[in-house]
């Protein structure tokens, strides 16, 4: 038997409060989103007799599911606003959370492989530069500079034909980045209430009241949803409907490696990106399921598919051994943009749509939806993903011309 | 990877289909009288059930025909495949009143309200069929 003790257990990032009968504001959902968003209302609206609750455990929805990466090359104005406020915020959140979640500004690549790719790509490093975005174009050659275990000859079924490269972008670890919101949270005395699923709402006429939960019934004077792949269910209880469909999203890693991979590799027409992680696993995700699922967990052949594209454009993958797959629940939007701002029911915001690539913009959806909620109106960021764009007819769209969804 | 029962084929992988969302949305039959709510509905809005969705695929690499098909969003189990035009079999649940014109289209629905008819439904009673996935 050994005679050596343990040592003490460290401590724990934040507490695990009881629910309190009344609070002044609940977020649902303790994900990445739900989490920066009470950050943002304690610090930049002093509003503390908060709780964020999760029905399950933290950041075990999509937030610590995603491959965690971050850029803000998108095409329209309206989203290279969001997506770069973002990042700014990503630039000096291990300081203000006083967390060094690693954050790694090792660039992210998008390859092009035809020359529709091509004209898009140039395009939109073009809209990058005027919207204050780094942007660059790359030929094939300068690729391979960049990544040397890229497959740039011609030969394979979709070459190589240049890239754009966002040198700011990079990837984060985001268990951590969950940890380092909910710490700093729990230190301004937000209640984060894990193992609390919201079951229904209470309703005074068309005003939220309060929330119904699996530990009892919560008054509060106002709700923010952060369901990601729960919001229409949560909508439904609430009496509206949102424009979402929820649709399995997969991704991988495979055994650690000795560091092989420089930055962040992206193909939207192959469908794969690729990363490696500071412990060595390479993370690659995949495309969505085509079918709507809430079972976090997607079809094999989608991941099949995934690694062809991978071992054709890395070669040296083909050895590589994957060690796990799972899935997220992930909430689109016909126009591939989120909805951020007001519900038909009054004092009920919502924050959702952020589909396969929310993760980069956690720090703005925070930062914006609590200005939503404390004030009652949107913050000019965030005022173009409303819900009404649906009806407008101003939609966002992104899709295909942001450089892959995520 | 689902085993899907193609109504015509039998039993197929699912690589061999083509998912077409969810079933029984007619087009609007009087589209210049919709209002840009209701307009907005018939575009972006689609049921997003946790449970059970009736949702259209199309046996694209088998016998090209579309059909609708009740699936368990959660569990992925397949309850059962119908054709084209006829109602939702368990049209008591959930299912949404149709007030469409009926069209030859794919997407097509039927107006008015026939009961389920049982020679063309098969319903898989209660389990999945073997390796739907897991
Ligand atoms: C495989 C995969 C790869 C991805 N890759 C990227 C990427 O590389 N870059 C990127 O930017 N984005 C990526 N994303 C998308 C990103 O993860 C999401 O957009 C983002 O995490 C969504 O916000 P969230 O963190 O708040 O969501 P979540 O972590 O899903 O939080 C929602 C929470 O709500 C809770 N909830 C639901 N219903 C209830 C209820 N009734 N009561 C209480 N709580 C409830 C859930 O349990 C969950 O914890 C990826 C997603 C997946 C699945
Ligand atoms: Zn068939």
């Amino acid at each position: 038997m050994s005679t050596q003790h343990l040592p003490e257990h460290p401590d724990f990032l934040w507490r695990n409060p009881e629910p309190k009968s009344s609070y002044d504001a609940v977020v649902v959902g303790g994900g990445g989103h739900g989490l920066a968003t009470a950050y943002f209302l304690a610090k930049n609206h002093g509003m503390t007799n908060i709780a964020v609750l999760e029905k399950g455990w933290l950041a075990g929805g999509n937030m610590a599911r995603n491959t965690t990466i971050i850029r803000s090359n998108y095409l329209w104005d309206e989203s290279a606003a969001i997506y770069e406020h973002a990042l700014k915020l990503w630039e000096i959140l291990p300081e203000e959370l006083e967390y060094d979640f690693l954050f790694s500004q090792r660039g992210v690549m998008n390859l092009a492989h035809t020359l529709g790719d091509v004209r898009e790509s140039i395009r939109r490093v073009g809209a990058n530069k005027l919207n204050g975005v780094d942007a660059e174009w790359l030929d094939p050659q300068q690729v391979k500079e960049l990544c040397p275990i890229l497959n740039i000859r011609d030969n394979i079924r979709y070459p190589v034909m240049g890239a754009t490269y966002q040198p700011r972008a990079g990837i984060a670890k985001h268990d951590h980045v969950a940890w380092a919101f909910a710490r700093k949270c729990d230190e301004m005395g937000v209640d984060i209430i894990q193992n609390c699923e919201v079951t229904g709402f209470l309703k005074d006429g068309d005003r939220v009241v309060g929330v119904k939960t699996n530990r009892g019934t919560i008054n509060t004077e106002k709700v923010g949803l952060c369901a990601a792949g729960h919001s229409s269910v949560l909508a439904e209880m609430a009496g509206f409907q949102l424009p979402i469909q929820s649709h399995p999203l997969q991704a991988l890693v495979s055994e650690l490696h000795e560091p092989v991979h420089p930055t962040v590799v992206m193909s939207n027409h192959v469908h794969v990106y690729v990363s490696q992680a500071h412990k060595g696993e390479l993370v690659m995700g995949a495309g969505v399921d085509s079918y709507n699922g809430y079972g976090q967990r997607g079809s094999f052949h989608v991941i099949e598919q995934q690694m062809a594209a991978a071992v054709e454009l890395f070669p040296i993958f083909a050895r590589a051994h994957v060690l796990r797959t799972w899935g997220g629940i992930v909430d689109t939007t016909m126009d591939a943009s989120p909805i951020v701002g007001t519900t038909p029911v009054e004092n009920m915001f919502v924050n959702c749509g952020w589909g396969t690539g929310g993760f980069k913009g956690t720090p703005a959806a925070g930062m914006t939806f609590a200005h939503t909620i404390a004030t009652g109106a949107p913050h000019a960021l965030n005022k173009p993903f409303s819900l009404e764009r649906f009806e407008t007819g101003a939609l966002i769209d992104e899709h295909g011309a942001a450089a892959v969804a995520h | 990877m689902l085993l899907i029962p193609c109504p015509n084929c039998g039993p197929r992988d699912e690589t061999e289909f083509h998912y077409g969302g969810q079933a029984h949305v007619p087009y609007p039959e009087n589209p210049n009288e919709l209002t840009d709510t209701e307009w907005s509905r018939y575009l972006f809005y689609r049921e997003n059930p946790k449970g059970i969705f009736a949702e259209r695929w199309v046996h694209s690499t088998g016998c090209r025909q579309w059909f609708n098909m009740l699936r368990d969003t959660v569990s992925y189990d397949i309850k059962a495949v119908y054709k084209m035009g006829t109602p939702r079999p368990d049209s008591s649940s959930r299912a949404t009143p149709e007030t469409g014109t009926a069209s030859t289209g794919p997407d097509s629905t039927t107006t008015g309200s026939a009961a389920p008819s049982t020679s063309t439904t098969s319903i898989l009673s209660t389990t999945a069929p073997e390796g739907a996935t897991k």
